[in-house]
C-alpha cells in the first residue's frame, strides 16, 4: 500500500516538474548561447547546425525560421537600454550606428511574432530608407503618434519587441560581446 | 521521513529526465512548425512564393516584410535536385533547413560571385555515389549536402522602394529547383 502510494506520489511529482520545466523553458525564451549587446540580444547559433536543444524545441513550438547564419543575424529587444519593457504607448527613440553589414531591416513586431497594424501601413525601416545624420548616425522614433524623421508607428500596442537584422555580415557565432559592436541605443522618452 | 524524502528525490530526478526527453523529443512532435505550415502551401520539388507578412496574415511569426520569399520544399529520396536562381540588383539569398527546421546551409548573391546562384542539392549518400574522376567535380559545380532527405530552400530578395522591386520579384520567380 506504501509502495503503490509512494509511486504515484512519485510519478505525479515527476510529469508535474518535468513537464512544468519545459514548459517554463520554452515560453519564457531562455535559450543558451545569446550574444547581448545592450537592449539586443541575438543567438547566432540558432542559424547553423549547431543550434542546441531548448532554441529547437523553441523554434518548433513557436513555428519560426531562423536566420541562416550565412545569410544573417537577428537581434531582438524587448526592453528600452533601461530594462522597461517596450511599451507602444510610449515614444522611443532608437539612435546611433549599427554594426558592419551590407545592410539592415528594423522591423516591430508584437509579443508573438506578429506585425503591428497601423495607419500608414508601415512595420519596419532598412537601412536605405531611413533619413541619416551628417555623421551616419541615425535616429528612429517609435511611437504611437506621427513624428518629423524617422517615424516608426506601434499602433499603439501595450508590449512589442524590436528586431534589427542584420545581413551579409561579420557579426555571427564568434562574436562575444559589445566592445567592437556598436548597437543602436534604446531609450524611452515621453509616454501618452 | 526518510522514505519520504527517498521518494521525493526519486521523483525530482524522473521529473528532470521527463524534462529533457519532452525537449529533445517536441521538434520531432511539432505539427505547427515552420515546415509544416510551408508544407501546407508548398508542393514536393518546386518553387512557389510565399505571401508576404501582414498584421493580419503571416505563414510564420517574424518574417521579415523588407523581402520577397519563395519556397522550395524538397525531397530528395528519388535523386538529387538542381537548384537555381538569378540574382537581382538587390541583395538575394538561399537558406537551407532540414526538416526539422534547422537551417544548415545560407549563401547570398555576393558569395556566388555571378548572376545565377546554381548549385546541386542531395543527400551525403547521393555524393557518395557520385563520380569522383569526371570533370564535373569542377570548381563550377557547387553541391550542398543535405543531412536530411527532405527539407526546405528558402529564397529571399530584398524589395525595398529604391532597390529594385519587380527585378527582385522577376528573379524570385525565375527560380527553379527540380529533379535531375
Amino acid at each position: 500500500m506504501r509502495l503503490l502510494f509512494g509511486s504515484l506520489f512519485a510519478l505525479a511529482v515527476a510529469a508535474a516538474v518535468g513537464l512544468g520545466a519545459t514548459w517554463i523553458a520554452l515560453t519564457r525564451g531562455t535559450a543558451y548561447g545569446g550574444v547581448t549587446i545592450g537592449a539586443w540580444t541575438a543567438w547566432p547559433k540558432n542559424g547553423t547546425p549547431g543550434i542546441d536543444p531548448y532554441a529547437r524545441a523553441m523554434i518548433a513550438r513557436t513555428g519560426d525560421l531562423p536566420v541562416g547564419s550565412g545569410d544573417g543575424v537577428a537581434f531582438y529587444a524587448r526592453t528600452d537600454d533601461g530594462g522597461q519593457p517596450l511599451d507602444g504607448r510610449c515614444d522611443v527613440v532608437v539612435s546611433g550606428i549599427t554594426p558592419q553589414a551590407r545592410f539592415w531591416t528594423l522591423t516591430l513586431y508584437d509579443t508573438e511574432g506578429r506585425l503591428v497594424a497601423n495607419s500608414v501601413q508601415r512595420q519596419g525601416f532598412t537601412s536605405q530608407e531611413i533619413i541619416r545624420k551628417a555623421d551616419g548616425s541615425f535616429d528612429i522614433t517609435v511611437g504611437p503618434r506621427a513624428r518629423p524623421g524617422n517615424w516608426l508607428p506601434t499602433g499603439g500596442v501595450e508590449k512589442y519587441l524590436l528586431a534589427l537584422r542584420l545581413y551579409d555580415t561579420p557579426i555571427g557565432v564568434a562574436t562575444r560581446n559589445g566592445r567592437d559592436v556598436p548597437m543602436p541605443a534604446i531609450t524611452r522618452r515621453a509616454c501618452l | 521521513m526518510i522514505r519520504m524524502a527517498l521518494w521525493l528525490v526519486g521523483a525530482l530526478l524522473l521529473g528532470g529526465i521527463v524534462h529533457l526527453v519532452t525537449v529533445l523529443l517536441l521538434p520531432r512532435m511539432a505539427t505547427q512548425d515552420a515546415y509544416a505550415r510551408v508544407s501546407a502551401i508548398a508542393p514536393v520539388n518546386a518553387v512557389v512564393p510565399v505571401p508576404s507578412p501582414t498584421p493580419e496574415k503571416a505563414i510564420m511569426p517574424f518574417m521579415d516584410p523588407a523581402f520577397a520569399v519563395s519556397a522550395c520544399r524538397y525531397d530528395l529520396s528519388h535523386g538529387p535536385l538542381k537548384f537555381s536562381v538569378p540574382i537581382s540588383q538587390a541583395y538575394t539569398s538561399v537558406s537551407f533547413y532540414t526538416s526539422s527546421d534547422v537551417a544548415y546551409y545560407a549563401i547570398n548573391d555576393r558569395a556566388a560571385g555571378r548572376r545565377v546562384i546554381e548549385l546541386d542539392l542531395m543527400t551525403a549518400r547521393q555524393r557518395a555515389e557520385l563520380p569522383q574522376n569526371e570533370d564535373i567535380t569542377a570548381a563550377d559545380r557547387l553541391i550542398v549536402a543535405s543531412p536530411t532527405t527532405t527539407g526546405l530552400i528558402m529564397i529571399r530578395a530584398l524589395v525595398t522602394e529604391t532597390a529594385g522591386t519587380v527585378s527582385a520579384r522577376n528573379a524570385l520567380a525565375a527560380a527553379q529547383c527540380r529533379p535531375q
